[in-house]
């Protein structure tokens, strides 16, 4: 089973959905993630999977809520304009508490924007996104061999809270080629009873109905008042990250995903320099890791952090920081991608230039 | 509160019609002389009838039968406004050997979820769908629907429907029944026996040809408001066969060639 591959981004979260046992998957194709209805249209049917070309994205995420309110381990993809006409579909999702997978793999907006790599939907994954108080769980990877390992993960998690989870990579991710092994997972032994699904009503038990809708205001209070509960338990048993080089730190470097492997280069070069840098690299972008960044900014002179966009996860970060150092930020917007020199630069001058406020730079 | 007709005394020897173990005991909360209720009995009367209650998932729309989960006793979901056939096509294509149904209003077939409509029934999705056109939006208080009469007044459009800002009443069904993979497409009412039977009738084939795989199935029922009408029940029905059955006549628009 452990044979190394090279594959796209893409194409690696559509073998790993397959191998994670997949049932369904429901997309419309938009550039730059069409590859993994592709790849999923041609392997995933072979294999035995429902894949479903929609006339929408709007109906790809109804779909995918019917499918897995009738008890299926189902997924969509998009990237970002069509992510945002799932954000209807994903909130009553998140209410009627339907486990799924979204993929979205981010390029620049706003508007239709370009097809490059872009981090501009932070705020859409991790804040709400459509309307009403709700969660996604939002993975976020930095390799191909994430894109791939965490799709196993998002299906576990989704099946274990009941909840949608989101894997937001961005166009750089999902197009470029990388080794890629896939682990040993047998789906049998990951997907729980669905007993609230609807399948059928038996004899011998009442009707199950997936309803969003609870039109008694403290009704409504007490699904929000649970879900919020949830949300607790998962923020206490999920949030991840990675830290490098951050034990003898004096300043961090903060990104995800793509801007994480660049800011891991640029701490290569500056300690070459002998500047002591680390890089801390949210993982599950909600849960945020607000203790960690908290942790480090305990002992930095200074935080930068790195995104393809115009600064929004930088506001979890100074969340997080609350005051204790400078935290800084350097953005390339419009699917531009910053280079490890660049980010080098922004260190030097935010160490010669220390910032008394909060300064975006781009 | 309850009512003193739910103190009276039925003698079961009297007894020549029950409900049926498709609906629950959950009380209609349709005004009088809506023609939801009896949609809802027909419907659910077949499911029993045919014994595949065990088989059967609907999906609920949005509008004023929003809680049709409430009353009908099979197992349902409730879909986003006008996404009913598309959640119902997540449902079939994981279930096929599973009877889906869809419950929708005009607003929510004919309007907001006309892609998903039209689309489903090109894809001649397995499926059934139930269409209940009474021409308004009842739910959110009468506003004009996408099956609004020219010339019928609703709270937006308060001196009648006009061509010029409005366009005309949509006749979806014929729209539906042109696709290929729609196999069999009727439209009836709720207001008399014969149009209850006619609705039977016409739901009962729809289940056995979703069993034999032919395609998407489509009953409309031309219904009334008398709340957003604002007429009694009875002239509702009167003014629905004066002024709907000209736009929407009713019979099978499409049957199967043998």
């Amino acid at each position: 089973m452990s044979e190394v591959q090279l594959m796209k981004g893409n194409e690696a979260i559509a073998e790993a959905a397959i191998r994670a046992g997949c049932q369904g998957y429901f997309g419309y194709p938009i550039t730059p993630q069409s590859e993994i209805l592709e790849y999923l249209t041609d392997e995933g049917r072979k294999r035995g999977m429902v894949v479903l070309q929609a006339e929408s994205e709007v109906a790809s995420i109804n779909m995918v809520y019917g499918a897995s309110g009738a008890g299926a381990r189902v997924m969509t993809s998009s990237s970002s304009p069509g992510i945002s006409l799932m954000q209807e579909g994903i909130s009553y999702i998140a209410c009627a508490e339907l486990p799924c997978l979204i993929v979205n793999i981010n390029r620049g907006g706003p508007g239709l924007g370009t097809i490059q790599p872009s981090q501009g939907d932070y705020f859409q994954s991790t804040k709400g996104g459509g309307h009403g108080d709700y969660r996604l769980i939002v993975l976020a990877p930095a390799s191909v061999q994430e894109m791939a390992d965490f799709v196993y993960d998002a299906f576990d998690l989704a099946d274990k809270y009941r909840n949608p989870v989101m894997i937001l990579a961005d166009g750089a991710l999902g197009q470029m080629m990388e080794k890629v092994e896939f682990k040993k997972y047998n789906p049998a032994d990951h997907i729980p009873p669905k007993p609230w699904a609807t399948v059928g009503k038996t004899r011998d038990r009442e009707r199950n109905f997936l309803t969003s809708l609870h039109i008694q205001p403290e009704k409504m209070e007490q699904i929000n008042l649970a879900l919020q509960e949830k949300y607790r338990t998962i923020t206490r048993n999920e949030t991840r990250s990675e830290s490098i080089e951050t034990d003898d730190a004096d300043y961090i470097l903060v990104g995800y995903g793509l801007a994480a492997r660049i800011a891991h280069r640029a701490v290569e070069i500056a300690r070459e320099k002998g500047i002591r840098v680390g890089l801390l690299r949210p993982i599950t972008l909600w849960p945020f890791p607000y203790g960690r960044v908290q942790e480090l900014a305990t002992k930095a002179k200074g935080i930068l952090v790195i995104e393809m966009n115009a600064g929004q996860m930088v506001e979890d970060v100074r969340l997080g920081v609350e005051g204790r150092v400078p935290v800084k930020f350097y953005g390339r917007m419009g699917g531009i991608i910053p280079s490890p020199d660049e980010v080098v630069h922004a260190l030097e001058s935010m160490i010669h230039q220390p910032v008394e406020a909060n300064v975006e730079e781009y | 509160m309850e009512t003193a007709l739910a103190h009276t005394d039925i003698e079961m020897m009297d007894c020549v019609y029950e409900k049926p173990d498709t609906l629950t005991d959950q009380r209609f909360h349709y005004c009088p002389g809506c023609g939801h209720g009896v949609a809802h009995r027909v419907l659910m009367e077949v499911i029993d009838e045919l014994g595949i209650q065990e088989q059967t998932i609907g999906v609920a729309p949005v509008g004023c039968s929003v809680f049709a989960y409430h009353y009908m006793n099979v197992d349902m979901q409730e879909a986003a406004h006008g996404r009913a056939s598309a959640v119902a096509t997540g449902i079939k294509r994981m279930h096929p050997d599973k009877y889906v149904y869809t419950y929708q209003g005009d607003g929510d077939l004919a309007a907001i979820g006309t892609a998903e409509t039209i689309h489903t029934a090109n894809r001649g999705e397995n499926i059934l769908v139930v269409f209940i056109n009474n021409a308004i939006y009842g739910m959110t208080g009468g506003q004009m629907a996408p099956t609004t009469l020219l010339g019928m007044k609703t709270s937006t459009s308060p001196a009648g429907r006009t061509i010029e800002t409005a366009g005309f009443p949509i006749k979806i069904t014929e729209m539906v029944a042109m696709l290929p993979g729609v196999y069999y497409v009727a439209r009836t009412s709720v207001h008399t026996p014969n149009a209850v039977r006619q609705l039977k009738k016409a739901l009962t084939k729809a289940f056995q040809y979703q069993k034999q795989g032919k395609g998407t199935c489509f009953v409309e029922v031309v219904s009334n408001c008398p709340s957003g009408w604002k007429m009694t029940p009875l002239q509702a029905n009167k003014w629905m066969e004066e002024n709907m059955f000209p736009v929407f006549p009713p019979g099978e628009i499409k049957v199967p060639k043998n």
